[in-house]
């Protein structure tokens, strides 16, 4: 098996943990040292024995399932769905929970909120949502909120924390103004500012927001015209992940300690940005290439590590 | 001496192969313009636009996330309809207040219609794709 490695050096904020990462590339495994015990996770296949740590955290994050869906860039959502829902099954570390970035619906009609809702149970996992622009097409949201919402407040953001990492649940999709892209809104980000205010620098963030929250395509919509003001709350932390859905491709930007990415979607692919002839919508794909471009993630805190590992699967290699 | 050069080289092949998944890894700390995850990414050729639709004088076609034609002026008392050809859905929503026009989500082949009984300048986006924006002016 070839191998190569790769050693990194933490932020010096955080503790200078020397990290060393093995990817074994035939095999597809990623190797991760936590607590000075290498671990093996399989990125696809069969899983491998894994020897979790006490205290690591890990959760799996699925985007733009888009139930409901019926064009030609995939004629059966559903199917991908549960594909994705047995890979994340078949995760070597069982996810302590599943966050859903949005786009749960193509649009928001009670019978794709059952569908989806139904589907998603099979995973057995409990799941934390933010809609996405597909889910609030009716009623600014309501038959979302009615279902999904129900840890939220009253404007649909919320906060929870889990495993030691703080989670902050952006609404993004609402209240879009005309020229516009993603909107957060004042009330929003006065709430994130306090949900914030005298948290420890030390404690791992995740925020969640279904558009990117940093302008990845402003052409396409791809982007959140008040994201900078989002994330100035998030400077004097040490580790802060930043997952994305809406644009169904994984791309990413470091900032400082802040990690911003966006997820593939479970039920068709996007074109990547600037792509030219291309528009923001469903990119019709030949259909053997179709699951190469779905996929889910997993995001694994290692026990004495403040920045996680991101995994991300796609249904097939 | 033989020894050495053969670990020099060895060093020298980790340190390449180092920068090459420093280039690659998405973990690491990136330049802060936005890194593409090539490996993630569709590179087939983009799917041919749908057939150009010629607008009639009171039709607006929405297409590729586009309102076509993005100005369309016409006489008072004309009846304009909305078609969406796209495989997104779209809504016609007027930006200012009180929204005249305020379409339901409008699917791929669903239309909608609405009579402008006054003269004037009316700006719409799309409020599910808020950068899409068009003018009808009635005369």
């Amino acid at each position: 098996m070839r191998e190569t490695s790769e050693m990194e050096l933490s932020g010096g904020t955080r503790r200078g943990l020397l990290k060393c990462m093995l990817w074994g590339a035939a095999g597809g495994v990623l190797w991760t040292v936590g607590g000075g015990v290498p671990r093996a996770v399989q990125l696809g296949g069969e899983a491998l024995a894994a020897t979790p740590s006490s205290g690591d955290f890990t959760f799996a994050q699925i985007s733009d399932t888009h139930i409901g869906f019926h064009g030609a860039a995939n004629p059966d959502p559903n199917g991908t769905l549960q594909q994705a829902l047995t890979r994340i099954a078949r995760l070597p570390v069982r996810p302590a929970m599943m966050v859903h970035t949005g786009d749960v619906t193509h649009l928001s009609k009670p019978e794709e909120f059952d569908t989806a809702q139904q589907l998603l149970k099979g995973a057995g996992l409990d799941i934390h949502f933010i809609p996405g622009e597909h889910d609030t097409l009716i009623d600014e949201g309501k038959p979302f909120f009615e279902r999904f919402g129900a840890k939220n407040g009253t404007g649909g953001w919320y906060s929870f924390d889990q495993g030691g990492v703080h989670f902050v649940a952006l609404v993004n999709v609402l209240n879009l103004r005309p020229g516009g892209l993603g909107y957060l809104g004042p009330e929003q980000l006065a709430w994130m500012k306090s949900d914030l205010k005298g948290r420890s620098a030390s404690t791992p963030i995740v925020v969640l927001a279904h558009m990117p929250l940093w302008p990845v395509s402003p052409e396409w919509g791809w982007g959140t015209d008040d994201a900078a003001e989002a994330l100035s709350y998030l400077k004097t932390f040490g580790s802060v992940t930043v997952l994305n859905g809406h644009v169904h491709q994984v791309i990413q930007k470091v900032e400082g300690g802040v990690t911003l990415q966006t997820a593939m979607s479970t039920a068709f692919p996007q074109a990547a940005p600037g792509t030219p002839g291309a528009s923001p919508g469903p990119l019709k794909v030949p259909a053997e290439r179709l699951k190469t471009l779905l996929g889910v993630r997993q995001i694994d805190y290692v026990v004495d590590k403040a920045t996680p590992q991101i995994n991300d699967t796609r249904l097939e290699a | 001496m033989r020894k050495l050069t053969f670990l020099i080289g060895g060093v020298a092949v980790i340190l390449v192969t180092a920068s090459a998944l420093l280039l690659w890894q998405p973990t690491n700390a990136a330049p802060p313009a936005a890194a593409m995850d090539h490996a993630m990414m569709a590179h087939e050729a983009p799917v041919p636009a749908a057939t150009t639709t010629v607008a009639a004088a009171n039709v607006v076609v929405i297409d590729d996330f586009r309102f076509g034609p993005a100005v369309l002026t016409v006489p008072v008392g004309t009846k304009v309809t909305w078609t969406n050809d796209d495989s997104d859905p779209h809504t016609v929503t007027s930006e200012a207040a009180p929204k005249l026009l305020k379409s339901p989500p409008l699917d791929t082949g669903d239309s909608f219609a609405f009579t402008f009984d006054k003269p004037g300048t009316y700006r719409y986006f799309c409020s599910i794709h808020p950068h899409m924006q068009g003018v009808v002016v009635v005369q």
